[in-house]
């Protein structure tokens, strides 16, 4: 057998390399192949993001609460001085009951929605590329999540779980282009889908011009989808404009996806009804102590 | 593997090939990959950076060698692809290319001037770019635009981190 010359080895190499990522990537489905490599990865990697989530927020706190609101003057350093670490010690305080203030609104909610299974998870880390809007949680199989579950903030849909690992899980934001819910319009009624773009803002798509759609109406879920509770809130209409054939209607997510730090997952495959603030009334506050909420300790 | 890499430092005997400090590429790699899946859940906007690109090109670049290259990128990018959406291959193969490049390129060119390095990086992501679009349409049949304004300015971005980044990365090279 003739051997091939040393320069058109890393071209051999090269054609090898690439034609077994392309029969790997042609065979590949999701839902199995390449989870072990995903897992290991997922794995090695999730306690530094754990412990960098954690050193972040600290970091920022600091940052945010001491060195940006420091107004230094050399008039009155001695002073400053003073108050700074007052100032300091001021804003751990606020930023323990910002901290609580978030909780005490997931906790409202989990009280109010007691018989729906859900769990609280923290955000700990970001795809690893730019086209694709995911971020991982640090709850996984191990805490009852799966493939699928619906994932929410209090303010609204975030998006749904892509992977369960044992210790953490992908969820898929409502932002990613290759995302989905069932919505309709809270006045209307009309029930259409609203989907991705890959850009902060949503597109409620299929619309007729013969529709009438307003700006600033809100958008829930229809729970048509199966995977998300009806009535949830999913955005705001922010842009309507005629198309062909159909509107082009932008929708602003309720949910704070740029900046999400704590988020609920629903423990549950099937439909469920969620109950919101305003329907609950009194009747929370009738209720006896609640039960605690799985949030994350931080 | 290595015997390919002092054929090319022959052959090209003006061009030095850079070795690196024992664990040096892996944690640099393992380093980018944990801020490039970090750092966006704190600042959104910082998702335009690639580092896992700007690493295989760093040291694609500075090691010369295309069979190193190549399988340093294709390494590289199915770490990425683990840690993100798309199915193992989509990165890998975009990035095993890059490498292979790259480090053809630093076997034939000085590399190390900033200004090279600004160059090269523009054109490596435009390069990546347009090898995940060519994927994305051809292998997954998901539509794609093949450029974009915002893209665009990914690689001036990149680039000029990169700039500094391959300045620190620098510092890892062992002393010849």
């Amino acid at each position: 057998m003739a051997a091939i010359p040393s320069r058109h080895k890393s071209l051999v190499l090269l054609a090898g390399v690439v034609l077994i990522q392309v029969l790997f990537l042609a065979v590949q489905k999701r839902d199995s192949q390449g989870r072990l490599i995903r897992s290991w990865t997922v794995g090695a990697i999730s306690p530094f993001e754990r412990s960098g989530a954690w050193g972040f927020g600290r970091v920022r706190d600091v940052w945010r609460h001491y060195f940006a609101l420091q107004n230094t003057s050399r008039d009155n350093e001695e002073l400053l001085r003073e108050n700074n670490a007052l100032k300091l010690q001021l804003s751990q305080l606020e930023s323990k009951a910002a901290d609580a203030d978030r909780l005490a609104v997931l906790l409202n909610f989990r009280r109010l929605n007691r018989d729906v299974p859900m769990l609280g998870a923290r955000v700990i880390g970001a795809s690893a590329d730019a086209g694709s809007a995911t971020v991982f949680v640090d709850r996984g199989e191990r805490d009852g999540i799966r493939r699928n579950m619906a994932v929410i903030t209090p303010d609204g849909v975030v998006g749904k779980v892509i992977e369960a690992f044992s210790s953490s899980a992908q969820v898929l934001l409502l932002t990613d282009k290759d995302s989905g819910v069932g919505a309709m319009l809270a006045d209307s009624r009309i029930q259409k889908p609203v989907g991705g773009t890959g850009e902060p803002l949503l597109l409620l798509k299929y619309v007729t011009n013969d529709d009438t759609v307003n700006v600033g109406e809100r958008v829930v879920t229809s729970g048509m989808d199966r995977i998300f509770p009806k009535d949830l809130p999913v955005g705001t209409i922010t842009e309507v404009k005629p198309g062909n054939p159909f509107k082009q209607i932008r929708v602003r997510p309720a949910a704070n996806l740029e900046r999400l730090e704590e988020v609920l997952v629903l423990l549950t495959l099937h439909p469920l009804e969620v109950q919101k603030p305003a329907e609950a009334g009194t009747e929370a506050g009738e209720k006896s102590a609640p039960e605690q909420p799985q949030v994350p300790k931080s | 593997m290595m015997n390919d890499t002092f054929d090319l430092a022959g052959a090209e005997s003006h061009i030095e090939v850079h070795k690196f400090r024992g664990g040096a590429i892996v944690l640099a790699t393992g380093f980018a990959l944990l801020v490039q899946a970090l750092i966006p859940v704190y600042f959104p906007k910082a998702a335009i950076l690639d580092l896992p690109l700007l690493i295989t090109i760093y040291f694609a670049l500075s090691r010369r060698n295309p069979s190193t290259g190549l399988l340093l990128g294709t390494m590289i990018g199915l770490l990425q692809d683990s840690l993100s959406k798309v199915p193992l291959g989509f990165y890998g193969i975009a990035k095993t290319i890059i490498g292979y490049i790259a480090s053809s390129i630093g076997a034939r060119l000085d590399t190390e001037h900033p200004a090279a390095r600004f160059a090269l990086t523009v054109l490596f992501f435009v390069v990546h770019q347009g090898v995940t679009v060519l994927i994305k349409r051809l292998l997954l049949a998901q539509p794609e635009v093949w450029f974009t304004l915002r893209l665009g300015i990914a690689a001036g971005v990149n680039a000029i981190v990169a700039v500094f980044l391959f300045l620190l990365l620098d510092r890892l090279r062992r002393p010849s």
